[in-house]
């Protein structure tokens, strides 16, 4: 299982920026992602997370070839997949799916639920109408949905069920890779638990390897074996998500955990604002891209930009001295209450019973 | 001078209901509520569980068809459902003001900040001078760290970033000095750092103005970082009532546990979260009984008929739910 399915290299997103009417002038380019390059290996599940216009959502589309990356290369299997065309792409795209964020918004509401998931097989010329018929219902069972549904429309569900017809549409031609952007983020919490758990069951029942762009932290913590984390269309930090919560190395991944305000009055004003706002990517800071916000920034950090590098092993970071941070100081300890984590031990069992 | 030790606002009973083709809907049903002087009470609950109709009941703010078919609304004692309309213009902004999700959608786009800022100024007090109002503005920007504020205030809004927009938000909202000030989730479409300083932001300008804060919210970190006490809601009804760390702490009724267990921790390693099974009832088909009952892992026969009240089950801390504590019915 250790098998490296996806490997991206030096990939980078431009958008040129154009000016005037007729004589449409070049006047800068956006980069949104910017050297942006990982691996994921069959199985395994890195979230890339970040602010909102760090790039990770770019980066998710470039990785389907939903748009067109500006250099850089991506592999799938070791096939350059931004090189080929035609029945290649085709095949290439069966195994690689995608769930999105807004479960409202990537139904079509014409379409019933047993059309929206057969879909896919239909485009791939997979089996015939009553093999379709079958996987359908086959789909419908494993995201926990029932056959009965099949014959509705999408505006008859709930946003949590809306998004398990999503995930079993992305299921139905057996992928290698999704892509979950955003999954659960629009969801409510306990239905964001739902399918979460969904999510992490049906990895282990298929070998799946998920690439999960997400901006919670604490679901990020559930879900992912290992963290990217983003910063101006470019990655910071890298690291087995124990390490990243326990060690953070960069001072932006310390800014992002020290912001997450934790279900616990008793630790309140832990909370630690980072100040100032997200550079705009169209004129990204000198040097090192986090300087303007890092309480950190020397001289050096304004001129020369910061390699990620290895810190340790499957460990890596891009600030010039992350060796020499002051320690963390996070402290995520302390947890339920007595009073509280015996109920919810009850809790549990009642559901089980 | 009033009693200080009485609250700021006091909800009694409050229902809003909303007529429909298939019938009347409640959104609201028979909340009690009480808001102490400058503290924060936190709001918490999923998507239509009631918790943003309540915040605009208390604003009389509520559209047709929906109208608040019974309670009290007590602000410093006087009932807000029974002032007339013009008396209720002056209260909203003066004494209640409100603050949004989305920044984007509540500013006017082709308005400057500034004009927008003044807006309300103008609208309470209208002999103050242009030049006045600026300042006046200004000022209001500068209290909420706009840096270069006197720049920003000829801006327009598609110019700032969602944390400047909300501070802006908040600028409007605090620039008749309200007693009481509605946040609906206020940092629910910001980024997480820029959420810590909006969050940051209301605690000092609740020092400053010793103003009291109704937060609604689905997140229960935000409500344990910022809330002194927290009510729950579920399908229109207020189902645990409670000192904050209380809430977390002894946390009594199924629906809050499920809420508590549904949420990834930071401090501790999981394989499955404990989510609630099902999804919240739509308000044109609430369960019999307590509307939790179908989701609820200790419901009992009687939880299927009989609507329980919300009752004191240790002193300040209440919840409606006929088998809290739990421990005392399951073994």
């Amino acid at each position: 299982m250790s098998e490296t399915l996806l490997e991206v290299n030096g990939l980078a997103k431009h958008y040129p920026v154009r000016k005037g009417l007729i004589v449409a002038k070049q006047v800068g380019t956006v980069r949104a992602v910017d050297g942006v390059s990982f691996s994921l290996k069959r199985g395994e599940t890195l979230a890339l997370v970040g602010e909102s216009g760090c790039g990770k959502s770019t980066t998710a589309r470039l990785v389907l070839r939903l748009i067109e990356p500006s250099a850089g290369t991506i592999r799938f299997e070791g096939v350059d997949v931004t090189r080929i065309s035609g029945a290649a792409q085709r095949a290439m795209r069966r195994r690689m799916q995608i769930v999105f964020q807004d479960p409202y918004a990537s139904l079509n509401p014409r379409l019933t639920v047993a059309e929206t998931i057969a879909e896919p097989m239909l485009v791939h010329g997979i089996g015939d109408a009553a093999s379709r018929r079958k996987r359908v219902e086959e789909l419908l069972s494993l995201v926990g949905l029932r056959s009965f549904h099949a014959q509705r429309y999408p505006h008859e569900f709930s946003g949590g069920q809306r998004q398990r017809i999503g995930i079993a549409r992305a299921l139905a031609v057996q992928p290698d890779l999704v892509v979950c952007d955003e999954p659960v983020s629009a969801l409510d919490v306990s239905i964001q638990a739902q399918v979460v758990n969904l999510l992490k069951d049906l990895q282990r029942r298929f070998g799946l390897a998920y690439l999960f762009i997400a901006h919670d932290l604490a679901v990020v913590k559930h879900v992912a074996d290992r963290v990217a984390v983003m910063y101006l269309g470019q990655i910071v930090e890298v690291a087995g998500k124990r390490d990243l919560f326990a060690a953070p190395r960069h001072p932006y991944t310390r800014a992002l955990l020290a912001a997450i305000p934790h279900p616990d009055p008793q630790r309140r004003g832990q909370v630690k604002p980072l100040g100032g706002d997200l550079p705009s990517p169209l004129n990204p800071p000198s040097g090192c891209r986090f300087h303007t916000r890092c309480p950190f920034a020397q001289e050096r950090c304004r001129k020369e930009a910061p390699a990620l590098r290895q810190l340790a092993p499957g460990h890596e970071a891009a600030c010039h001295f992350a060796e020499t941070l002051p320690a963390v100081g996070l402290d995520f300890t302390g947890g339920l209450s007595e009073a509280a984590t015996k109920r919810l031990a009850l809790y549990a069992k009642a559901r089980a019973a | 001078m009033r009693d200080t030790s009485e609250p700021l606002l006091r909800i009694e009973g409050l229902r809003t209901v909303f007529r429909t083709h298939g019938g009347e809907i409640t959104a609201v049903d028979g909340v009690d509520l009480s808001v102490p002087r400058g503290r924060t009470l936190g709001i918490v609950g999923e998507s239509g569980c009631g918790k943003s109709v309540l915040s605009l009941s208390v604003m009389r703010l509520v559209a047709h068809p929906g109208r608040i078919a019974a309670g009290r609304v007590l602000l410093d004692g006087r009932d807000l459902l029974q002032v007339s309309s013009a008396e209720m213009r002056d209260v909203r902004g003066s004494q209640v003001a409100m603050i949004f999700q989305e920044p984007m959608t509540s500013l006017n786009p082709v308005h400057t900040v500034g004009f927008q800022i003044t807006e309300a100024m103008r609208a309470h007090d209208t002999r103050a001078s242009a030049a006045e109002l600026r300042e006046r503005a200004i000022e209001a920007l500068n209290r909420v760290r706009i840096p270069a504020p006197d720049r920003r205030f000829d801006e327009y809004p598609h110019q700032l970033s969602g944390g400047m927009r909300q501070r802006v938000m908040i600028a409007m909202a605090l620039s008749c000095k309200p007693k009481l000030l509605i946040a609906d989730e206020p940092t629910t479409a910001l980024d997480v750092t820029v959420q810590a300083q909006i969050l940051d932001l209301l605690r000092d300008l609740q020092a400053e103005t010793g103003m009291s804060i109704i937060l609604i919210t689905h997140d229960l970190g935000v409500v344990a970082e910022m809330a002194d006490e927290v009510a729950v809601m579920y399908a229109g009804r207020v189902v645990e009532r409670a000192e904050a760390g209380a809430i977390f702490g002894d946390p009594m009724h199924p629906y809050t546990l499920g809420l508590l267990g549904s949420v990834p921790r930071l401090d501790e390693e999981r394989e499955t979260l404990l989510a609630i099974e099902g999804s919240v009832p739509p308000p044109f088909a609430l369960p019999k009984g307590c509307r939790f009952h179908p989701r609820c892992p200790f419901a009992a026969p009687e939880c299927r008929s009989e609507q329980p009240p919300l009752r004191e089950i240790v002193p300040g801390h209440s919840a409606a739910c006929l088998r809290a504590p739990v421990e005392a019915f399951v073994a």
